[in-house]
């Protein structure tokens, strides 16, 4: 376990001029209290470079794209398509055009799970997912389980949230066609091995895809170093708004896909008996797409580039640190996942023995902090921890070691309270 | 912390309640009986009920999940305990208007349990309230389990 370096750390990152930059920070919870925001695995909030963006979309520019020939049209065209290049740029992707957008995480890998997965995975072919996923990468594979005879594997997690690599590759057979894993656990935080999960792929001949929705917030993301087939992420947990999402694949997966939604905007002719598909990007994006929420998202990456995701992730560490050696002088306080902070994000979830996280959460609600408390969505875990829910607090770029004290200032408030 | 408007919730009768829950445990010779949950939140609760001639002549309760939904099971089977059905079913209804309306009920012998109306200005908490009554209502019906999500 690190030491407690909070007396002589210095931050690379300049956080009261970060902090300037999201006005939701400045304001008040009940009886004046300031917000403490520690929900950010949840969502995360929005700087005043993105609402700009946004608005100035909506004010100058606002008209449906690849459609008219008038100067707004195409100015809302070349914003969507500069967005769709700011995002490819970010995470390293080889080309704009192998970037997909989605509502979010949750399209995403429905959309792999329907579009591709229904075109080529038959009876018994076998996808492998693990134990700490968050339940939009569980239900889609259950679903299509169902609907086509897949063999559905999960990879366990051992009592620290790690997942068992032994046993994954056992289970990672020749007969495996899709290795689906998170990059972060929401729930608690820890970093999963990708290069490892993808050598195990690759030897069984398997695709794999990574759910990003929670380490593309906070850890630099190469997807061509990562050697992926998929990616998914949402904007609205790295500064950007919610309902826009990205999907990328392999081109030479997605032409193998077929559309999953038909519309306007996916055809390239479209007769009485039948259509053919626009190309792709354009293929899977039916309709009239979320065009302010895509220029949000690509202003979300250029906010994130400017500050530096390796600064990020070394003010994440040093907070997450922070915080778990505060958090571990709580008698009383049990903290789940990995204790060193280079094996987890800024997750920490624990529970005060004796108290439900839902009155844990009440009364820290009271004092203005914001955490999460439940089951975040990743029912699995909580049957494997044998706990029904957890406290969460999850820490951004914004966040510092003076909200971390108020935090565990008001646990210690929440211990006298409930007794 | 103050919090005038977290005192409003966490009342000391229901804390009280939380901490020494009344009816808790199990019974041999139960009539019905159903199982409340809450997925969302965790909570939990198994609830036994002795049936003699439409009344209720025991009750009791287990179960894990937050004070609210702890202490509303211990003040509902208080109150439940010797009523025949159909007052208890006035209970449940009196229940819903309280977390609807934030008003106390009129309903005799619902001291304890109108401490609870604070919960109704917390719209995340009400179901934590009301699973023991719904849990009952179920109980009663001859249903095995209730959920108020």
């Amino acid at each position: 376990m690190a030491t407690n370096k909070s007396q002589s750390m210095t931050y690379s990152l300049d956080i009261e001029k970060i902090r300037r930059d999201f006005p939701i920070l400045r304001r008040e919870i009940s009886d004046g209290k300031p917000l403490v925001y520690l929900d950010n695995a949840a969502t995360s909030q929005t700087p005043v470079q993105v609402i700009a963006d946004i608005t100035r979309f909506y004010r100058d520019h606002n008209a449906n794209i690849h459609r008219g020939v008038h100067t707004l049209s195409i100015e809302a065209t070349e914003l969507h398509e500069s967005a769709r290049r700011k995002i490819a740029r970010f995470f390293n992707a080889p080309t704009s055009d192998e970037c997909i957008f989605t509502s979010g995480t949750t399209e995403s890998i429905n959309l792999v799970a329907h579009a591709w997965g229904r075109q080529h995975l038959k009876k018994g072919d076998r996808v492998v997912i693990t134990e700490i996923e968050h339940h939009s990468n569980i239900v889609p594979w259950q679903i299509l389980r169902d609907e086509v005879g897949i063999e559905l594997k999960y990879i366990p997690m051992l009592s620290d949230g790690t997942l068992d690599m032994d046993y994954a590759s056992d289970l990672i057979t020749t007969n495996t066609k899709l290795v689906a894993v998170t990059a972060m656990s929401n729930a608690l935080g820890n970093i999963t091995e990708i290069s490892a999960v993808v050598d195990l792929a690759k030897k069984a001949g398997a695709l794999v895809l990574l759910d990003g929705a929670q380490s593309a917030p906070h850890l630099k993301t190469d997807i061509q170093q990562l050697d992926i087939d998929f990616f998914a992420c949402s904007a609205h947990k790295m500064l950007g708004p919610t309902g826009i999402g990205l999907l990328w694949a392999k081109m030479e997966h997605l032409t193998t896909m077929k559309p999953l939604m038909g519309g306007g905007d996916m055809i390239l002719t479209v007769s009485m008996e039948n259509s053919t598909w626009a190309d792709i990007p354009a293929k899977f994006e039916a309709g009239t797409p979320n065009i302010a929420g895509a220029i949000g998202f690509g202003a979300a990456c250029d906010y994130l580039t400017n500050v530096g995701m390796e600064n990020i992730r070394n003010h994440e560490m040093q907070i997450t640190q922070y915080a778990i050696d505060k958090l571990q002088r709580i008698e009383r306080v049990r903290i789940f996942g990995p204790l060193d902070s280079k094996k987890r994000g800024g997750v920490i979830s624990f529970n005060i023995e004796g108290i439900h996280p839902h009155d844990v959460g009440q009364v820290l609600d009271s004092d203005g902090i914001a955490i999460r408390t439940g089951h975040h969505c990743a029912q699995p875990i909580m049957s494997a921890l044998n706990v029904p829910a957890t406290a969460r607090a999850s820490f951004y770029l914004y966040n510092t070691e003076k909200e971390v004290d108020k935090l565990t200032e008001a646990l210690n408030t929440v211990i006298e309270y409930f007794g | 912390m103050s919090g005038t408007l977290l005192d409003e919730l966490y009342k000391e009768i229901i804390l009280d309640h939380y901490r020494q829950p009344r009816n808790k445990g199990e019974l041999v010779n139960s009539t019905c009986s159903a199982n409340g949950a809450n997925p969302l939140c965790g909570d939990e609760i198994q609830l036994q009920v002795t049936l003699v001639d439409n009344v209720i002549e025991q009750i009791a309760f287990t179960g894990a999940g937050c004070s609210i939904s702890q202490a509303a099971s211990s003040m509902m089977t208080e109150f439940v305990q010797g009523r025949p059905i159909s007052e208890a079913l006035v209970g449940v209804l009196s229940f819903q208007e309280m977390m609807t309306s934030g008003v106390p009920s009129e309903v005799d012998g619902f001291d304890d349990i109108d401490a609870l109306m604070g919960v109704a200005k917390f719209p995340a908490r009400v179901k934590c309230a009301s699973l023991s009554w719904k849990t009952l209502e179920q109980a009663l019906d001859g249903n095995s389990t209730a959920t108020t999500e």
